[in-house]
């Protein structure tokens, strides 16, 4: 089910925007950081033929909603609206990140253009930065895609790079959400119709659209996150945007046969042969085997929901990934090994 | 187990069998569960013999169906199939967010109006995709389910805010937006003018802000929004108003709050916040629902588990030694789990104490069925 065979090929050459989207709970933000960390973790380029320097990979994680999740699930102080390094990876890889705040961009991007000077804090003081940003979605989602454009564009000042972050890894608006938020360009039609933010979006669509982005769906094997996922990704390929892996997270191990499964799911696993099985381990007692048995019923009915979903999934033709469920909670040593499983994949 | 640090217990039938309870609104961070959580204390409640409207916001399409709502029609439709015996009815209704603004804007202007505010493109962004708009009109509907008068109780699913604060704020967000000081000087600059002297200055600020506005945005939409805006506010008195009286009714006496969450740190940390807004803003917590908690169902430890499951662990092992072998693993598991939930909910219980605790175990299958919602609250365990 899993591309773990392929895993020396890389499954998405070429692609410098990673989007990472999910329905809320299914852990989006954890695997954009993961990710994250597995590019940070590819082999360094060598750049000017093999005597070159090699140049370790830089990675950017950006967020969108303003929520911290990324200062939280780095262990890292509030982030500002300000590029740092939040993690690095053994090989010397670093990932930076940037919580994109929408009206910060507005002005930094009326600066940048119209050389406002005093006239931008009047825009404050009447509140007209606030009304901008909040005034419609689309204008607010054309300033938070448009500066990850931007940093995925960025040119390297450093020689043999040719940009700046070798990837970027957007933790993004959840699914429900996600082609609304990506396809800014209609979004923003109806309401800017001309003028620079119009011309932004076109901007931002061409690299939205473009084989350098892949759009991820982080999902769990439950019936609504699949739903969404699937809903999503009809939605994404309806719009032009392009479609990237599935990232199936806390995958359960199964520990009976399919035999034992399907017992366990409808009359319940077979009383005696548990009882014989726990007394060779010397524990013979019936209250115990009682609870197991209770233990297999839902774990058999949890798994045989778990194979009709992910059989759901293979069907909508984008490359399954699946990730273990971190029993002791979230933390570095866990993102690593989520990170790990995502390279061994060929996710990164 | 460190007492000190364990929740009172969070008596769900008394607070839904209590007729002074008019109103109970389940929120939370985004897939905690609130709406399941939100239909199963509704039937719950109905089953007991309440009269009972539930308001969902986006249902699993499954659940919806077992609701008897095929359709986003905003019309409270009763479910069938519930037991009656106790003289209780259910009701069920998903919320149209786009629908119920166009009713406001419909049952507050002349047609003609009307017809133009609809067909205006900045009202179509702001009624389909305000971020807020969903859950300024879940507390609009709210109030007229509230007006209408025809239920003893309203159990209220919200929207899956990003953030569980949302909820509270998008009312006001929304209200102060549309009534607000920039919206006013885009509308009503001619009022300014009028007044003179001083506002002389104020007005070219006013141009000049416009005038940069109109650069960036394109002046077609700022002439969007004054039409629209223009067209609002005659027909009815500010969106504050409103805004505010969802307030109150928020704070009445027969209004609970239910936080939903999960046992996972994020969840927690949501409802952490939410519990102190509440008091903040003297809305009353029944108490926090965790969700989806894995009880521990044998007294063997993690170690002990494992340590018989490698015992088991032979060359050629037996069909019962493989299956009690696996089990025991899964048991292991299962308690370490249990741990550090248990670990989460006593921190929460130490940083809130007196806050009521009901856990929730968490069902092996998706919930899609009036027996599987039945499932969701017989098995509570209150801390």
């Amino acid at each position: 089910m899993t591309n773990a065979d392929s895993a020396a090929a890389k499954d998405w050459p070429g692609v410098r925007l990673h989007v990472v989207t999910g329905k809320g709970g299914t852990g989006k933000t954890t695997v954009a950081g993961a990710l994250a960390l597995a590019l940070a973790g590819r082999a360094p380029a060598r750049r000017g033929g093999g005597g070159g320097p090699s140049l370790t990979p830089r990675v950017l994680l950006v967020e969108v909603e303003g929520r911290q999740g990324l200062a939280q699930l780095f262990d890292a102080p509030p982030l500002p609206y300000q590029e740092r390094r939040i993690a690095t990876v053994p090989g010397g890889g670093e990932v930076w990140a940037l919580v994109i705040d929408p009206e910060q961009a507005l002005l930094e991007y009326l600066d940048m253009f119209y050389k406002l000077g005093p006239a931008a804090k009047a825009l404050k003081r009447f509140g007209a930065i606030d009304f901008a940003t909040t005034v419609a979605p689309g204008i607010r989602d054309v300033l938070l895609t448009g500066k990850t454009c931007e940093a995925v564009r960025r040119r390297a000042t450093e020689e043999g790079r040719t940009f700046h972050y070798d990837a970027v890894v957007m933790d993004a608006p959840p699914t429900g959400r996600i082609a609304r938020f990506l396809n800014v360009n209609s979004e923003v039609s109806g309401l800017a119709r001309m003028g620079p933010i119009h011309n932004q979006a076109d901007a931002v669509m061409r690299v939205l659209t473009s084989a350098q982005t892949a759009v991820h769906f982080v999902t769990l094997l439950e019936e609504m996150p699949v739903q969404e996922t699937l809903d999503g990704i009809g939605e994404l390929r309806g719009s032009g945007l392009p479609v990237g892996g599935i990232m199936v997270n806390q995958a359960r191990d199964v520990v009976l046969t399919d035999a034992q499964l399907k017992r366990a799911a409808g009359e319940g696993v077979d009383r005696a042969e548990l009882a014989a099985g726990l007394a060779d381990a010397g524990l013979d007692r019936p209250e115990l085997v009682e609870a197991l048995a209770g233990l297999a019923t839902e774990h058999a009915r949890r798994v045989l929901l778990e194979q009709e979903q992910r059989a759901a999934l293979s069907d909508c033709e984008a490359p399954l990934y699946e990730l273990p469920l971190l029993g002791d909670g979230v933390d570095r040593v866990g993102l690593d090994r989520l990170a790990a499983a995502l390279r061994s994949q060929g996710a990164a | 187990m460190n007492t000190e640090n364990v929740s009172p217990a969070f008596d769900l039938d008394a607070l839904l069998d209590d007729r002074g309870t008019r109103i109970v609104v389940c929120c939370g961070s985004g897939g905690v569960g609130k709406t399941t959580t939100a239909a199963a204390f509704a039937l719950r409640a109905a089953e007991r013999g309440r009269d009972v409207v539930v308001l969902t916001i986006d249902p699993a399409r499954r659940l919806a169906q077992s609701l008897g709502l095929t359709e986003l029609d905003n019309t409270p439709r009763p479910v069938q199939g519930i037991d009656t015996s106790a003289g209780g009815r259910l009701h069920a209704m998903m919320l149209d967010m786009k629908r119920t603004f166009d009713d406001i804007v419909v049952e507050h202007a002349d047609a003609g109006r009307a017809e133009q505010i609809l067909a205006n493109p900045f009202y179509q962004s702001l009624s389909a995709s305000f971020a807020g708009t969903q859950e300024y009109m879940a507390m609009e509907k709210l109030g007229q389910l509230h007006a209408r008068g025809e239920w003893d109780l309203i159990v209220v699913d919200t929207p899956p805010s990003r953030s569980a604060l949302d909820f509270l704020d998008a009312p006001n967000r929304l209200g102060s937006f549309l009534d607000g000081r920039f919206i006013k000087i885009l509308t009503a600059p001619a009022k300014v003018g009028g007044l003179g002297g001083a506002f002389k200055l104020l007005t070219s600020g006013v141009g000049l802000v416009t005038g940069a506005l109109g650069k960036l945005l394109g002046s077609g939409l700022l002439a969007d929004v004054q039409s629209f805006v223009n067209a609002l506010d005659t027909m009815f008195g500010g969106f504050r108003e409103r805004a505010e009286a969802t307030y109150r009714l928020l704070q009445a006496k027969g209004t609970s709050f239910v936080v939903v969450a999960v046992p996972e740190a994020d969840a927690l940390r949501e409802a952490s916040f939410f519990a102190r807004r509440l008091a903040e803003e003297r809305m009353p917590l029944a108490g926090l629902v965790l969700n989806r908690v894995h009880p521990r169902l044998a007294d063997l430890t993690a170690e002990r588990s494992l340590a018989a499951a490698e015992q088991l662990d032979v060359a050629q092992p037996t069909s019962a030694q493989a299956l009690a072998g696996g089990l025991l693993r899964l048991h292991a598991e299962r308690v370490e789990v249990n741990r550090r939930e248990s670990r989460l909910a006593e921190r929460f219980a130490a940083s809130h104490p007196g806050i009521r605790l009901l856990r929730l175990p968490a069902q092996a299958e998706d919930v899609h069925d009036l027996e599987g919602l039945r499932a969701v609250t017989a098995a509570q365990t209150a801390a």
